[in-house]
């Protein structure tokens, strides 16, 4: 079978699915949202990459470039302020973030 | 190979605004917390400095960067407003900072960098440009609503604005490469040629696609119903001057964004857009005037209230008509100082025990602070949208782009939603004046907000008799859009 864009296309649109379900279902742990939103930019990664090299031009892979070091610097600051919060509750479970209503 | 070094004159003001931001990074460091008067300072001047250098710049279109970044009249009066909204909210956090001890000396920095980054977002013209704009903006407030972070409150307000701004940033960038992989460019004014190239047959239903996730990212930035959820949190939990900062500066780069993107590259598919946009206005509308009548919280309520008001921004936006953008110019130049007005105010009610979140604990504030609450009062009415105040001009503008584009409905909507909306800040001016003090608040100290406050209110009251300035400069600048 011959692997074609159709296959990179839907592969990134399943990962960036389970992204988006990542962080709407997880009731659990924030972490599993941060490794969500990573999967959503690594997806988006995969979309660029296949289309840079469908349409035979560099400018995709510089996206992806730029979007794998902000997804770093993204990561770094989510960490860090999640390191704060469970300094101040004690926990990181999803369903306890409900000091304010909504 | 020889290399072109680009022409940088156009993006002065940012590099401009990045060494200063750097330089008083530098300062902070060496001087450490007991320099942060002086660094808020000299970062309020230093946006006040770069806000002149925009202003000044020629109100032609020029275009660097290899065509990522692009500056005319619209970026020059949307950089403006920015520059200004942040100028102010630097000035309005200090006695904040100072009264709750949380001095810190990045914090003035972290909003010269956001300011940063929505500059560059009200001059992308690239979805790159556009993306490393947004997450510069965004990565900065991220860490400004968790500031205060010794409290559950101010750092779960970072955590959902960090997991709700991640979410949206990885929509707006699969709708990016989607656009990116079905018309093989990312440069909006080659998007726009490509996507004009399809009027017989229509664009692919692969650029629909990323038109709607970039256009729900951005609704995202702006906090549109339904995209809005995270606001009432986030400016509830984050402490208050920089709730008073998201209201104002964040939304009107995110708008400028939005209204680039939506009429330069995809000028031609505003039939695919406007739709959607049409809904986001009415729901906003709508959800940010009822929603905000059963609010108790006063930070909460202005969230509300930030909500509608991108709604009725959106309007302006919806008509799809150079009339349209000017209208929604004009709406955000006022939005932004009744805004900055009444957060003053909401940031100078500080009683011994702290500062004033409840609305009832308003009560009174006419006898004790009879200046305070006429100010709070005028900026309340013209929020609600009430003749000859500034706010009333703002909805009739983008009212009447609405009609002359024949969009009835929507401009009927809108104003029953503004009806809807006027009921809880009139509520606010009641609570004011008619109900029994419930205790004295603290005199006002630093002249800083008084004079802010002053300023907003005269410019609120005044501009029915001086509207030209602000309306011509606001056409120009939808005129330069459009071209």
């Amino acid at each position: 079978m011959d692997v074609g864009i159709a296959h990179y296309l839907t592969v990134a649109a399943i990962l960036f699915t389970l992204g988006i379900f990542g962080i709407f279902l997880n009731r659990k742990n924030v972490i599993i949202i941060l490794m969500s939103v990573e999967l959503m930019l690594l997806a988006v990664n995969i979309n660029l990459v296949t289309f840079s090299v469908q349409l035979q031009d560099m400018v995709g892979q510089i996206f992806a470039m730029f979007v794998l070091t902000v997804a770093a610097g993204e990561a770094a600051i989510g960490l860090a302020i999640l390191v704060i919060y469970f300094r101040n509750r004690g926990t990181i479970a999803v369903e306890d973030i409900n000091q304010m209503k909504g | 190979m020889t290399t072109v070094l680009p022409n940088l004159v156009p993006a002065l003001p940012e590099m401009i605004m990045a060494v200063g931001a750097m330089a008083l990074l530098m300062l902070g460091v060496f001087r450490g917390n007991k320099s942060t008067g002086q660094v808020s300072w000299l970062a309020a001047v230093l946006m006040l400095v770069v806000m002149v250098i925009v202003a000044g710049a020629e109100n032609d279109k020029i275009a660097t960067f290899g065509d990522m970044f692009v500056v005319d009249g619209f970026t020059i009066f949307m950089k403006v407003l920015v520059l200004l909204a942040s100028a102010l909210a630097v000035l309005m956090s200090l006695p904040y900072l100072r009264a709750e001890n949380i001095e810190r000396f990045e914090y003035p920095i972290l909003i010269a960098l956001a300011t940063l980054g929505m500059m560059v977002m009200v001059s992308a013209n690239d979805l790159m440009t556009m993306y490393m704009g947004i997450e510069m903006q965004s990565l900065a407030l991220y860490v400004m609503a968790a500031f205060r972070r010794d409290t559950a409150q101010s750092t779960e307000a970072g955590l959902k604005y960090f997991v709700l701004g991640a979410l949206s940033s990885g929509m707006l960038l699969y709708g990016a490469s989607l656009v990116y992989g079905f018309t093989g460019t990312t440069n909006f004014t080659v998007l726009a040629n490509v996507l004009h190239g399809h009027e017989g047959h229509g664009p692919s239903l692969g650029v629909i696609f990323g038109l709607v996730f970039v256009a729900a990212g951005l609704a995202f930035k702006i906090s549109a119903v339904p995209f809005h959820m995270w606001t009432p949190d986030v400016y509830e939990g984050a402490p208050t001057p920089v709730t008073a900062f998201f209201a104002v500066a964040p939304k009107v780069a995110a708008l400028a964004l939005l209204t680039r993107t939506l009429f330069v590259p995809f000028g031609d598919m505003a039939g695919s857009w406007q739709q959607i946009v049409i809904f986001m206005a009415i729901a906003s509308m709508f959800w940010g005037s009822i929603a905000a009548v059963i609010q108790t919280n006063i930070k909460r309520l202005m969230a509300f209230s930030s909500i509608g008001h991108v709604g009725f921004a959106l309007v302006g936006i919806a008509a799809g008509s150079p009339a349209g953008i000017k209208a929604m110019l004009i709406y955000m130049a006022i939005y932004l100082v009744m805004n900055v007005g009444a957060f003053v105010c909401i940031l100078s009610m500080r009683r011994e025990q702290g500062l004033v979140d409840d609305i009832d604990e308003l009560a009174g504030l006419s006898r004790t602070q009879p200046a305070m609450a006429a100010a709070l009062a005028i900026f309340m009415l013209s929020l609600a949208g009430i003749p000859p105040l500034a706010g009333f001009f703002g909805k009739f503008y983008v009212f009447s782009a609405a009609i002359d584009a024949g969009y009835y409905t929507l401009a009927i909507l809108g104003v029953l939603a503004s009806v809807i909306g006027a009921y809880y800040y009139l509520r606010i001016v009641k609570i004011m004046y008619f109900d029994e003090p419930v205790g004295a608040f603290e005199p006002l100290k630093a002249p800083v907000m008084s004079m802010i406050m002053m300023a907003s209110a005269i410019f609120i009251v005044l501009f029915v008799f001086l509207p030209a300035p602000l309306r011509n400069t606001a056409e120009s600048a939808a005129q330069a859009l459009l071209h």
